[in-house]
């Protein structure tokens, strides 16, 4: 098989890249190891709303709930008020990502690009040194794919970019291990989205609580790899619930790793582009990837469409796409992860005069950033490592 | 060894993010080691539902 373009994996990065190219006239073959796009799920499902406007027609059929705002608990109950619109990349929509990704691939093959299923990438193919194409294993059957450019959206556990020498491999303290339960409890708030801080509750993370309609909720855990042992998550969130949800059903557990390593040196090599978790560009705060792998997705989309038909797909060329993701989404990332490791080491007593510190201040006009902004009026002493981050 | 216990397994893939020597695949719904494992032990505490494990070889 031939084509311009391969793009491995169909998340929501994946599937913004081969929408993109194909629109524009490439031949794009996408693969998903998974026989289900989708399915099964390794994420809250929180998204702004204004982001997710700007690239795809909001669609009852995949929002699961509009939520108003968000609640910030601090160890000692101390709660924050943030209203809808202002609460950062993490309040907004509350997705079911097991319809939503599988729409954004059918917008992918209606764009006229061909989707493979149960289809496992298992390596570069390479021509006079440099890659061609990749190896796949489809419905257990050997399958070469001859493609100039090889889009890696492969995930946390992606393998596109070592394939192509790209170091991706995360440290401990750069990825936070999640576990999360679908919850029925008819205590649910649906309209807010919360959020536990706390040394004991999750150390180095937070957990959630996603609204999911219905009183259903996505009730998760991320805990910082560097501060985890064997199983921490799952013991931590079945403790949570234990305390805060007793008479709360599971109807659905879920597990998975989120880059939290802030950008990586690179994310091209010759005939190779990464885009979204693969790329490592998920927020080191808020740990959302959804909008990041997108906005990422559509950068490489114009790139390789660009890019292909000229036949300059070696990895300097690629710079195009370096230099527009680093200069947009890139900034905040950057940003971000320099305040994550600042956070994840404050002790509980820190988290609690920080939280005491908003006391008057009127909380509901403020968005992550400005949230940061006034945190690090209040708390000129304890938050000096970030002054020149946030101001 | 790196031992996996399936039954515990969540197939997230995490483990596959951090493995320095990229011994490990996610396939669908299981863990699959490769000979390049180095027995380092980072993906043990950083799986969310300790599903892996490293064993001594005599005992396997």
């Amino acid at each position: 098989m031939k084509c311009d373009l391969v793009v491995v994996g169909a998340g929501p990065a994946g599937s913004m890249t081969a929408k993109v190219a194909a629109e524009a006239g490439l031949d794009v073959v996408m693969l998903e190891k998974r026989q289900e796009i989708g399915d099964p799920v390794r994420c809250a499902e929180g998204v702004s709303k204004a982001a997710l406007k700007k690239m795809v027609e909001p669609d009852p059929v995949w929002i699961s709930a509009d939520v108003k705002g968000a609640r910030i608990r601090g160890p000692d109950g101390t709660e924050i008020v943030m209203s809808e619109d202002r609460a950062g990349a993490e309040v907004g929509y509350v997705l079911e990502r097991k319809v939503f990704d599988r729409v954004l691939a059918q917008r992918a093959a209606e764009a006229g690009a061909k989707v493979m299923v149960k289809t496992r990438a298992l390596g570069l193919l390479h021509e006079r040194g440099v890659p061609s194409g990749i190896s796949a294993q489809f419905i257990g059957e050997s399958l070469k794919i001859e493609a100039p450019l090889i889009i890696g959206a492969d995930g946390v556990e992606s393998k596109v970019g070592r394939w192509a020498g790209i170091e991706t491999a995360l440290k401990p303290k750069d990825i936070e291990t999640c576990a999360q339960f679908l919850i029925q409890d008819d205590k649910i708030d649906d309209e807010y989205c919360e959020f536990y801080l706390g040394n004991d509750i999750a150390p180095g993370g937070y957990v959630w609580s996603f609204p999911k309609g219905h009183s259903l909720a996505n009730v998760g855990i991320g805990v910082l790899g560097s501060k985890a042992n064997s199983g921490t998550p799952i013991k931590l969130l079945r403790e949570f619930v234990k305390k805060n949800f007793p008479e709360g059903k599971v109807l659905e557990m879920m597990v998975g790793g989120v880059p939290v390593s802030g950008p990586i040196e690179t994310t091209t090599a010759d005939g190779v582009i990464l885009v979204g978790d693969a790329a490592r560009q998920s927020d080191p705060i808020t740990g959302g990837g959804i909008i990041n792998g997108m906005r990422a997705g559509m950068m490489a989309g114009e790139v390789a469409a660009d890019l292909v038909p000229k036949g300059e797909v070696d990895k300097e060329s690629l710079q195009v796409y370096e230099k527009m993701w680093r200069e947009t989404i890139g900034k905040s990332i950057t940003r971000n992860f320099g305040v994550k490791e600042f956070f994840v080491d404050l002790t509980d007593d820190d988290l609690n005069n920080l939280i005491h510190s908003l006391d008057g201040v009127n909380v509901a006009e403020l968005d992550l950033r400005g949230l940061l902004k006034v945190l690090v009026r209040q708390n000129p002493k304890l938050l000096l490592k970030l002054r020149h981050l946030i101001v | 060894m790196l031992s996996v216990n399936r039954y515990k397994c969540g197939y997230c893939g995490a483990c596959v993010g951090v493995c320095p020597s990229a011994a490990l695949e996610l396939v669908e719904t299981w863990i699959e080691v490769n000979d390049d494992c180095t027995k380092c032990g980072r993906c043990t505490k950083i799986c969310p539902m300790g599903a892996l494990e490293l064993v001594k070889e005599a005992e396997t």
